[in-house]
């Protein structure tokens, strides 16, 4: 049995660059826990998902994103097998998912989690049928851009939030799906969580307030159980308010905004998860 | 047998690469294609079953949602050239690599040696129709001769059924590995020769003195003793010449200076560093006392400094000019990973924190047949930013400050300066971690990557001019993954006390890494044949000189090697022992137990003769140039706005990670559009704490065409004042010095090397005397003396630039200030006076002009003025502040304006000003130290009361009406320009790169 404390875990190694600031986040957000763990100990089973309440994937370059944005990261996952046992890493993310656990994927770890076929994952179905692929601009970029929450989302990370401002840092942002009827379900499911909107708060694809050309202005998408959740706005980038760019110049309150997705999952995991 | 997987986009899909590819030919070669599309191609060279291809094609090589694969078999369709670009044999190839890996997990299995994956890109060009065309697409733009090679198609040559023709760019050797010894009884011509033929970049005299040290009949009996003969072996005399190279031993600062100045005085300066830089720093540390933030300085990787009781900040700057010339992707991506591993590999180890990168080019829009060998400048400037956008951003460090600047002569040889921060505990274990100490008996243990003929001679490459032979192998690709994997695992390591000293592999390679560290023991017992190696058939010598990338060499005990390994084997780091450090008193290297090198350690590192330079300063007759004072001002500012060494750099820091690790508190980019130009960058590295960090940086090489003493002044000048006006701590503040200077030594080949060195002379008299009078101690720093470009009777040689970088603390981030005017009403002041001082200023060059008086600093005045702001600041006092820099007060005043989204209403007859001073030169000048401030009114009697006595004019204030409102001294309008217009001007130029 799990003691009543809020375990939170953040997956490092082969080229994940957030992960301290995401435990930071989460620790902000009252998590009890907040492990930084090389994936190494995880592939030497010394370290088990099972242990854990709240999956963080960071964002980084897995391996150099070489083979395209966390492609070979995916792989590894799907692949390498857990020392002393007959599973994969991938094997428990499913064991985790189904013991109704959350998983947050931010940059590169929601370019993971669609890459394996986490997100949005209808019906349970691990087939991949969403990517994100290079930028319009073909480049790279920093920028901090308007998000507009679906109020109708069952994303747990969302709840309650009309509005987020974050920053983008990628060169392979651009959401796409394999067809139209991917995104017809993503957009009725109300999967398709947080959109590049302007300033006025209306999705939009022109550049730069869509920063990469996402299709329907789509920033980040959960699962249908809501537990599920990846953006590519880095929402632990901006959790005090010296991380807006215009601080200096505003009046911001203490957190900041990327800190209440946190929140969310803190709360839904002791309001659901620990009662 | 090899397969081709070749993957392409689905139809319908947008080829974004291709479309950049296709703007950039434009851009580049101004040739107007239909359409490039592109491909990716693995070439597998292994021993694989067809489902294993598959599964490898389908799996992580493709993207189901929007990719094609074929196997052994064509994609290309509906084109009319195929460019199919690949490496030669040898060079690093990160996605090969990767890819590799990625069937290794598949399968289960580890490739056999000799076994791979090779990447190659295919260009699917319409719109063209003869070779001669697409043959000048691929070598002049889609690739780099040096490190790639192409094939060229037609449509109708590509076979439909199996395609591009598989080649395997597998490196082949039929070389036995094998030391040779040289004979050295030989004319002093020969010897030349042999200096000249090996790329040993020795000069006769430093011949000679090997020469005579291996006749010494004590030494031949001492070799006997080993089974060597008394000829010296090629591993030795690689060994010596890497050591001894200009830009490991740094001869030129070592050198006996004569110097004569225009009076005829003459001087003997015996070491410009040891007289000027660590002089500074010691007669500036005993000044402070019990206040010396200083930790280590100038013995380590880096300069190391306090930042709490419990902390301490690692800072260097490095440059990477020479491989960035010959290939600017690969040249700048190695000089930011490099750097990166002096800042983890000071003391017992650091972590990275931030970067800063300054960039030296010509513009590149030049429009004028370069000389053979040069790269245009545009391609430099793509291939130097993308490199050290890789570089950084996928290793996971912000670059959080930097500048471009633009001079034709940096045509000659662009300047790449890459520079680390990182944070290391006071303590480690119970010992100071930024102190390292190897232990005899320790093991040789070298960690990351593997060795290949990658940046063979490149330390002794870059101690010479750019010229025809310069070698290919000069040139490394880094590869960012395997060093961050490297670092994750060092830290770990350290922590858990699992070596006692280390340093990384830069120039020089094991030579280098090895032979420094060994001087703490006295000696070195090191088996060549024992390092992994990329492929087969390297000789002992360039084993040990190689510069392959992301190398640390470590000093581990015999009783922690086991867990040192198998911790590195875990983490998928190859950790390899090499051997033993002693107390012998030789650097002993064996190759298959046989003894390749046996050099005594005094004779390697403290054999290499003194330099004599003669050194003779005469000012160059220069004038004031005559033209009456334009009518239109708004047209003169729009046009100094627009000029390259002022224009925005947004385009560029864009594409550069400047928040990741949450810490960066004032961004590069500042203001109501987050798009002003920052002064300095603050930078929390605790989370968990409020204290920051704060960097800025001063470059002025305009000023060094009239003298290079006030060069380095201004210089150091601009650092200071970028780095107080956003809050740094003016009595916690330390300096680096980074030198890129032409060629100084006086010879055939350089007939005004008097003068030259007389410059650096000026430079570094100048460097001392402004540190010691603002009481900034230098931690560390670099040269880089031979920026010249040399071929036939064509010479270039850039100007003498010193980089003076600035770190140092702000006890609460959350009182920084940004550069922006923040609200209407509130007071503008300008601190500090203007002078006559255009010599050398953004203004004359915008007139074709260079003028003649130089800005000169007031050391004790400006540090009296950035005291007292300080002291405003900590008050609350000060809403907004930004430096007058290029372009002086117009230029300043604008960008405040435009950034803050409000106007400024100014009057020129506030000014502190020479009372002759004609109101163009009032606006332009770019008289140093001066600063403009916003206050709230409420605060002008608190902010005037702490600069009595200064220089200190209230000179207008900001406006609702976003006007630049600019009056002269009878009150009448000179300027009156919208923001929006002159931001217009200010961002256009770059805003495409």
């Amino acid at each position: 049995m799990m003691s009543k404390t809020v375990k939170t875990i953040v997956i490092a190694g082969n080229g994940t660059n957030c992960e301290r600031e995401v435990a930071h986040a989460c620790k902000l957000a009252g998590a009890e826990v907040a492990d930084i763990v090389h994936v190494a100990e995880l592939l030497a089973g010394r370290v088990k998902l099972a242990d854990y309440h709240f999956l963080n994937l960071a964002g980084g370059f897995l391996d150099g994103d070489d083979l395209g944005s966390a492609k070979a990261g995916a792989n590894r996952l799907l692949h390498a097998p857990v020392v002393g046992s007959e599973q994969t890493l991938a094997d428990q993310i499913k064991q985790f998912v189904a013991a109704g656990k959350l998983v947050m994927g931010v940059c590169n770890g929601f370019q993971l989690m669609v890459k394996m076929g986490l997100l949005p994952a209808f019906a349970g179905s691990a087939k991949q049928n969403c990517t994100l692929t290079h930028n319009q601009g073909g480049r790279f970029e920093d920028r901090w851009s308007w998000l507009k929450v679906d109020p109708e989302s069952p994303c747990v990370f969302t709840r309650g939030l009309e509005r987020l401002y974050l920053p983008v840092r990628h060169g392979e942002g651009q959401f796409v799906t394999d067809n139209t009827a991917t995104l017809k379900q993503l957009e009725a499911m109300h999967l398709s969580v947080v959109k590049y909107a302007d300033s006025d708060l209306n999705p939009t694809m022109e550049y730069p307030d869509n920063p990469n050309g996402s299709v329907a202005s789509i920033a980040g998408i959960c699962d249908p159980t809501g537990r599920l959740f990846g953006l590519m706005p880095h929402p632990e980038a901006y959790v005090h308010y010296t991380h807006h760019p215009r601080w200096t110049r505003e009046e911001l309150p203490e957190e900041g905004m990327g800190l209440w997705l946190y929140q969310n999952a803190i709360r839904f995991i002791r309001e659901e998860l620990l009662k | 047998m090899a397969w081709r997987i070749v993957v392409g986009l689905k139809d319908g899909v947008r080829d974004a690469r291709g479309e950049r590819v296709r703007r950039e030919i434009k851009e580049n070669l101004g040739y107007r294609l239909q359409s490039v599309r592109t491909l990716d191609v693995y070439t597998v060279d292994a021993d694989l079953s067809d489902a294993e291809i598959e599964a490898a094609a389908n799996g992580p090589f493709s993207d189901p949602v929007i990719q094609q694969v074929a196997i052994n078999r064509p994609l290309a369709s509906d084109f009319d050239m195929l460019i199919e670009v690949g490496f030669r044999p040898g060079v690093t190839d990160n996605t090969g690599r990767t890819a590799k890996e990625a069937i290794q997990y598949i399968t289960g299995r580890a490739f056999l040696p000799g076994e791979g994956v090779y990447t190659s890109t295919q260009y699917l060009l319409t719109g063209l129709s003869d070779k001669e065309t697409a043959e000048k697409i691929a070598g002049d733009f889609l690739a780099n001769g040096l490190i790639q090679r192409w094939t060229i198609l037609a449509a109708d040559e590509l076979d439909s059924v199996t395609g591009v023709p598989v080649s395997v760019p597998k490196v082949v050797s039929d070389s036995t590995p094998k030391a040779q010894s040289i004979n050295l009884k030989v004319s002093d011509q020969q010897l030349l020769e042999i200096s000249r033929a090996g790329m040993l970049a020795l000069n006769l005299e430093e011949m000679q003195k090997i020469q005579q040290h291996i006749a010494d009949p004590q030494v031949i009996v001492e070799r006997q003793k080993v089974g060597l003969g008394s000829e010296l072996s090629d591993v030795e005399l690689e060994a010596l010449a890497q050591t001894w190279s200009e830009h490991c031993k740094h001869k030129i600062f070592s050198a006996k200076i004569e110097y004569e100045d225009e009076n005829g005085n003459r001087e003997t300066i015996d070491s410009l560093f040891k007289t000027y830089i660590v002089g500074a720093t010691r007669d500036i540390r005993k000044a402070m006392g019990e206040n010396d933030f200083c930790l280590s300085v100038f013995k380590d990787n880096a300069g190391v400094i306090e930042f709490n009781d419990d902390w301490s900040i690692v800072f260097k700057v490095e440059t990477h000019n020479s491989p960035s010339a010959l290939d600017p992707y690969g040249g700048a991506l190695t000089g930011i990973v490099g750097v990166n591993r002096d800042g983890v590999g000071t003391g017992m180890g650091a972590r990275l924190i931030f970067n800063t990168d300054v960039f030296c080019f010509a513009s590149p829009f030049l429009d004028k047949e370069l000389p053979p060998r040069l790269l245009h400048p545009r391609r430099i400037f793509e291939g130097v930013v993308e490199g050290v956008e890789h570089g950084g951003n996928k290793s996971g460090i912000p670059t959080i400050n930097g500048s471009l600047v633009f001079d034709e002569r940096f045509a000659g040889k662009p300047l790449v300066y890459c520079g680390t921060a990182s944070i290391m505990p006071r303590m480690l274990n119970g010992k100071p971690c930024h102190e390292k100490q190897v232990q005899v008996g320790d093991h040789i243990v070298m960690t990351g990557g593997r060795i290949g003929k990658d940046g063979i001679h490149g330390a002794t490459f870059s101690s010479e001019e750019l010229h025809e032979g310069s070698p290919v192998t000069a040139v490394q690709i880094g590869d960012p993954i395997t060093q961050r994997k490297m670092f994750d695992f060092l830290l770990i390591a350290r922590d858990r006390g699992l070596y006692n000293s280390f340093t990384d592999n830069g120039a020089g390679g094991l030579s280098s890494s090895v032979g420094e560290m060994a001087e703490d023991t006295g000696g070195v017992e090191m088996h060549l044949d024992r390092a992994p190696l990329k492929y087969p058939g390297l000789q002992p010598w360039e084993i040990l000189i190689s510069e392959a990338q992301e190398r640390m060499t470590l000093a581990v005990p015999a009783d922690k090697l086991d867990e040192f390994i198998s911790l590195a084997t875990e983490m998928d780091v190859e950790a390899t022992d090499l051997g033993t450090f002693t107390d012998s008193g030789y650097f002993h290297c064996l190759y298959q137990g046989e003894t390749v090198s046996y050099l005594s350690m005094e004779f390697l590192h403290e054999g290499v003769p003194q330099m004599v330079i003669p050194a003779k300063w005469q000012p160059r007759a220069l004038t004031e140039p005559e033209f009456a004072q334009p009518q239109n001002l708004d047209a003169e500012l729009q046009k100094l706005l627009a000029r390259l060494n002022i224009c925005s750099k947004e385009s560029v820091v864009r594409r550069y990670d400047h928040e990741v690790q949450a810490g960066t508190v004032i961004k590069p980019l500042v203001g109501v559009a987050n798009d002003g130009p920052s002064d300095a960058a603050v930078f929390r590295p605790l989370l968990d704490s409020f204290e920051g960090v704060v960097v800025s940086h001063g470059i002025c090489p305009n000023y060094s065409d009239i003298d290079t003493y006030h060069m380095m002044a201004c210089a150091i000048d601009e650092g200071m004042r970028n780095y107080v006006a956003v809050g740094g701590n003016i009595d916690h503040v330390a300096g680096l010095d980074n030198f890129c200077w032409c060629d100084p030594v006086q010879s055939e080949k350089t007939p005004d090397g008097e003068y030259k060195a007389a410059q650096l002379v000026r430079a570094n008299k100048a460097l001392y005397d402004y540190c010691v009078a603002f009481g900034v101690p230098l931690i560390s720093g670099k040269d880089s003396m031979k920026n010249d470009y040399q071929i036939g009777n064509t010479k270039i040689s850039i100007p003498p630039t010193v980089l003076f970088s600035v770190i140092g603390k702000i006890a609460d981030a959350r009182k920084s200030i940004s550069m922006d005017v923040k609200r209407p009403g509130d007071l503008v002041y300008l601190l500090g006076e203007t002078a006559d001082e255009l010599g050398g200023s953004e203004y004359y060059a915008e007139q074709g002009e260079l003028g003649s008086q130089v800005p000169q600093v007031d050391a004790e005045t400006a540090l009296a003025r950035y005291r007292a702001l300080n002291q405003a600041q900590a008050q609350g006092l000060v809403v907004s502040c930004h430096d007058l820099s290029d372009g002086g007060l117009g230029v300043a005043l604008a960008e405040k304006a435009f950034a803050g989204g409000f106007g400024i209403k100014a009057a020129l007859a506030k000014v502190v000003a020479g009372s002759t001073l004609r109101e163009d030169k009032i606006l332009f000048s770019e008289s140093q130290s001066r600063l403009l401030v916003t206050v709230r009114a409420e605060s002008q009697d608190a902010f005037e009361t702490l600069f009595a006595g200064q220089s200190c004019r209230r000179i207008g204030k900001v406006t609702e009406q976003p006007e630049l409102l600019v009056t002269g001294l009878q009150g009448q309008v000179l300027i009156s320009s919208p923001i929006d217009l002159l931001k217009e001007a200010w961002q256009a130029p770059l805003r495409e790169m």
